[in-house]
């Protein structure tokens, strides 16, 4: 089936066994300086003579740009600059962009020529406050001759429709339909084919603190410091050096802790630009950060936005053969990021199930809007909704009970290759199954739907059962092409490990910025782990881009399984230089030294030991006693590379192993559905989660559920509207729903354990927590509920107007 | 910013007096971080929804985004910077410290101050009266449900009824 020879995976790894730190809910490291409203965000932050930005903003979905008049900004005080577009154009080249097609549908900081969203920058001001550059900005004259728009994903593909584009000469940035395995076949084959059509709408991260940097351009060395709460792959900023026009060993972009993410501040390089171009500009430090209406209108990333026509076939008895996808994605105005959020897709494309064969064509639609970036999950979280609907309706029509259906096809043997050319590398979803039916009260709660139903109560239960990939290799972005420009497969992560002379140990982490993840604990109870020591007492610093080792930082639930191989490769230096070290002041062969409670002694003599506190401070000061080639300290870094990946073979059938450790879970929640509001509400939810071993068994759950509370607000509430205008209607949080305590009820969380074969510990991501499963499992329990009313909903968000519509609609039309 | 009309006003924050002298149109949020470095308060939606920006005025929660600094002149104010005691953090924060809830950080100010006033009125909340008061607060992190677990430990030992979590390891889940 394949057409390439699959290389042999890595070997099996023994974990060690029983872990002292691996697999505690310790308090979190990071904790104490955020609880003392000691975090020190981007917004906090002041230098000698900072100024701050304001962005002046395109009320346009569509218009060009035909004069810009900042005379009387400029004139205003405090100011100190005011660019345009234009000129902005002439300080900078365009951002880094991974689109497939960078030359054609072009994108820079401001807008130059003509705006192509509502939100995009037009100019912007420099002043000594925030405040006095909003009132420059309100006196800048921009003369707009306002084009047709194109906001519907598939008006934008017709023939005729309004180009986003000029240069791409269409508003389709991207087509490719891909075959794995034997397609036409399993159709040809099959019993009965479901089909389907799904709409899944765009939301977006929305983390409580936007996006900012602030710059400090130094005339004198040429050097630009940038201060950002976006700091990841810094193997690619000399892309951000190169859009600055700067060497890139004069750019030094240094982490600041993110007040969340959930994707959005991934190599969010725009704000990083337009602060470094101003700084550069005014001769002074200069802040911007986003204000919330720029993070909801004008910040890059938001959400999926996908249309899904969708076929699975099946025999009678439910098992599965094969699945079409046709998708469309609408991108928005710009697509720094490629497609891949389809590679995302086509890394679980089959969820948990022996699907044999997957036909996948995707086209990428360019429209008037704020272009897609990241958002938890990547677009597999797209993928589990839409193949969980069709489970669920194939499970309906054949009339299967849905707990059947999913255990008639799961994958029970690993490691498994799926049709597009990825790895499972393990997992035990029956046992996941299990465990959330037990969990959620699965028959009890079936009980009560019968019981409901007489009452004309409509109760559902949205069992799903559905894939969390983690740590993604670069291949996904770029095996899209039959030529790629950058065929690019590096994506480390390091960690630097020092033993002081006291041996206390500090760990330097690379681009990992915090995103409200725990990369301090992860690291903390790793180290801990290594060294016997308590996990507290590891300290732990950030290093700028410019003195950095190679690091990717979070993204793909990659952190933890990333930073565990970074540390336990600078571990196993340090105790190698360690141990060395013992066997010369002791006179003893190293081999007959093992590492022992936070020292080395000699096998069978515990009392011939030396703890690692006295072997650092023999390495850091008594250099003569020891061998000529050994050098002073005891510092060692790691830079770990991602453990398993293959290349995609050239005609492109099979993709290679690119997301290779599989995490899983189930969800079950009990909702109710009132029929005259339209209101969804929540009466019990569980959730069982496989992300192999756990690391912090607590800090996972918490991932669990604010992933599930987001995911919430993708099924029922969150909704980024643009009307036929392009006109963006939710650019306020009175308009952008996003869950309260009161609409995300009490998880009951079950964690089950599989540990990967080819990562240390056996670790697997986790980090996109419930916002994988969340809103298949929610539309699965809506479409439960309203199952006898002959209603079913296929599209996101399911607010109480479209549940209302769809019953009317139900009502209207002979069953 | 010369020209432009100022007024002095004095605001007792965390008990300490100080007379700023600021702008009608400054924001409190903005007096309390940049003219007296209390930079814990934090700003998120701009626009009165979110809490982030919670302080308590004369005992009452508000939304410092959308209250002007003069409006508080005279008043008393606290922020998440009055609540520990030196290297004691209040009930409050050791509780968020060990249920876990925070997850960025960002919006735990306005959530502890929040959590505050909600056991200054009622030091025996339940669960759900909880979950209701914290509802003026969004948090993007933690889907509420340890924060909820955080304030009603907390209300427990500020009655005296529960002892300080053990340091280290606390909470230990069992895995299901």
């Amino acid at each position: 089936m394949t057409t390439v020879n699959r290389p042999e995976p890595p070997p099996v790894r023994t974990h060690k066994e029983p872990r002292n730190w691996v697999g505690k809910s310790i308090r979190r490291v990071e904790d104490p300086k955020f609880l003392r409203g000691r975090g020190g965000y981007i917004g906090d932050m002041t230098l000698p003579g900072m100024l701050h930005a304001a962005v002046l903003s395109s009320p346009y979905a569509h218009a060009r740009i035909t004069g810009i008049d900042t005379a009387e900004a400029l004139a205003a005080p405090g100011v100190h600059a005011v660019i345009t577009g234009a000129q902005a154009a002439e300080l900078t080249d365009p951002l880094p962009d991974f689109g497939p097609n960078p030359a054609a549908h072009t994108w820079r900081c401001l807008a130059v020529e003509k705006a192509r969203y509502v939100g995009e920058g037009i100019a912007v001001v420099v002043a000594d406050s925030r405040y006095l550059a909003e009132d420059a900005r309100a006196l800048i004259e921009v003369e707009y001759e306002p084009l047709p728009p194109v906001a519907d994903i598939e008006r934008a593909l017709e023939e005729g429709a309004p180009l986003v584009h000029e240069d791409l000469g269409s508003n389709c940035a991207y087509e490719r339909t891909f075959q794995f395995g034997e397609v036409e076949r399993d159709f040809a084959e099959a019993d009965v084919i479901i089909t389907d059509r799904l709409r899944w709408r765009r939301s977006g991260g929305q983390p409580l603190e936007t996006v900012g940097a602030v710059a400090d351009f130094d005339i004198a060395t040429g050097q630009l410091t940038v201060h950002t709460n976006s700091l990841s792959f810094t193997s690619y900023l000399f892309m951000v050096a190169g859009t600055l026009k700067i060497p890139a060993n004069k750019l030094d972009i240094r982490p600041m802790p993110a007040g969340g993410s959930f994707g959005s501040k991934l190599f969010a390089t725009k704000p990083t630009v337009i602060a470094g171009m101003c700084s550069r500009a005014a001769g002074r430090p200069v802040m911007y950060l986003e204000d919330r209406v720029d993070n909801i209108s004008n910040c890059d990333h938001h959400g999926s936005d996908r249309v899904y026509d969708v076929q699975l076939a099946l025999m009678r008895d439910g098992t599965m053969r094969g699945i079409k996808i046709d998708t469309v994605d609408d991108y928005g105005a710009y697509i720094q990021f490629g497609v891949g959020h389809h590679g995302n897709a086509l890394a679980q494309v089959v969820g948990p199930y022996r699907i044999a064969s997957v036909e996948y064509r995707v086209r990428a639609a360019l429209t008037n809007k704020n272009q897609q970036g990241a958002y938890r999950g990547f677009g597999s979280e797209v993928n589990n909704w839409m193949l969980e609907q069709i489970v669920d309706k194939a499970a309906r029509e054949l009339g299967i009970d849905p707990v059947e259906i999913r255990r008639r096809n799961f994958i029970r043997e690993f490691p498994y290759f799926i049709p597009t050319g990825n790895v499972y590398d393990s997992g035990d979803y029956d046992a996941v199954l299990d465990k959330a039916l037990k969990l959620a009260e699965y028959d009890h709660w079936r009980a009560e739907q019968v019981k409901a139903r007489e009452e004309r109560r409509y109760i559902g239960i949205g069992l799903i059962t559905a894939q969390e990939r983690s740590v993604f290799s670069a291949t996904e972005f770029w095996f899209w092409f039959d030529k790629p420009g950058a065929p690019v497969t590096s994506m480390p992560e390091s960690v630097t490990l020092k033993v002081d002379a006291t041996g206390g140990i500090t760990a330097t982490l690379y681009s990992c910025a915090f995103w409200g993840n725990s990369p301090e604990t992860m690291v903390a109870q790793l180290v801990a782990e290594e060294f016997d020591c308590d996990p507290h007492d590891v300290s732990i610093v950030y290093q700028g881009s410019k003195n950095g080792l190679p690091a990717t930082g979070p993204g793909g639930s990659r952190t933890t399984v990333m930073l565990a191989g970074a540390v336990e490769g600078a571990a196993a230096k340090i105790k190698a230089k360690a141990r060395r070290a013992t066997a010369h002041l002791m006179e003893a062969s190293s081999d007959d030294l093992e590492w022992v409670d936070g020292g080395y002694q000699v096998k069978g003599s515990p009392e011939a030991r030396k703890t690692l506190a006295e072997i650092a401070i023999m390495l850091h000061l008594f250099k003569h006693s020891f061998p000529e080639d050994m050098e002073s300290g005891l510092e060692e870094s790691k830079v770990f590379d991602h453990p398993y990946t293959t290349m995609p073979s050239a005609d492109r059938k099979d993709l290679g192993v690119f997301y290779p450790f599989m995490g899983h879970a189930c969800h079950v929640p009990v909702i109710e559905v009132d029929i005259e509001t339209g209101r969804v509400s929540f009466l019990s939810y569980a959730a069982v989660h496989d992300c192999g071993t756990l690391v912090n068994p607590r800090s996972l759950a918490g991932h669990i559920v604010g992933g599930t509370a987001q995911g919430i607000g993708t099924a029922l509430y969150e909704e980024y509207v643009y009307d036929e205008d392009g006109q963006l209607l939710t650019s306020s949080y009175l308009d952008y729903l996003i869950p309260t305590a009161m609409e995300v009820p009490e998880l009951k969380i079950g964690h089950h354990e599989t540990p990967s074969p080819w990562t240390p510990h056996g670790i697997k991501g986790g980090g996109e927590g419930g916002r994988m499963m969340a809103p298949a499992a929610i539309n699965v329990a809506v479409n439960d509920a309203l199952a006898p009313l002959g209603v079913r909903l296929t599209e996101l968000p399911m607010t109480p107007d479209r549940i209302l519509a769809a019953i009317r609609a139900a009502r209207e039309s002979p069953r | 910013m010369s020209g432009v009309d100022k007024r002095d006003i004095t605001l007792t924050v965390n008990g300490r007096p100080s007379t700023v002298s600021v702008e009608p149109r400054k924001l409190l949020v903005d007096v309390l971080r940049e003219d007296l470095g209390l930079t814990g308060t934090h700003i998120g939606c701009e626009h009165g929804v979110c809490g982030t920006c919670t302080v308590l005025l004369d005992g009452r929660s508000i939304r410092s985004c959308i209250t002007f600094a003069v409006q508080a002149d005279g008043a008393k104010i606290r922020t998440v910077e009055g609540l520990a005691n030196g290297a004691d953090l209040h009930p409050l924060q050791d509780e968020f410290w060990s249920k876990q809830g925070l997850q960025c950080g960002y919006c735990t100010p306005g959530m502890l101050m929040r959590a505050c006033e909600i056991i200054e009125q009622n030091p025996d909340p339940s669960p759900e009266q909880v979950r209701e008061g914290i509802a003026s607060n969004l948090c993007r992190c933690t889907g509420y449900q340890f924060i909820v677990e955080a304030v009603c430990a907390a209300a427990d030992r500020m009655r005296g009824e529960e002892q300080r979590p053990d340091q280290a390891t606390t909470p230990t889940e069992a895995k299901a």
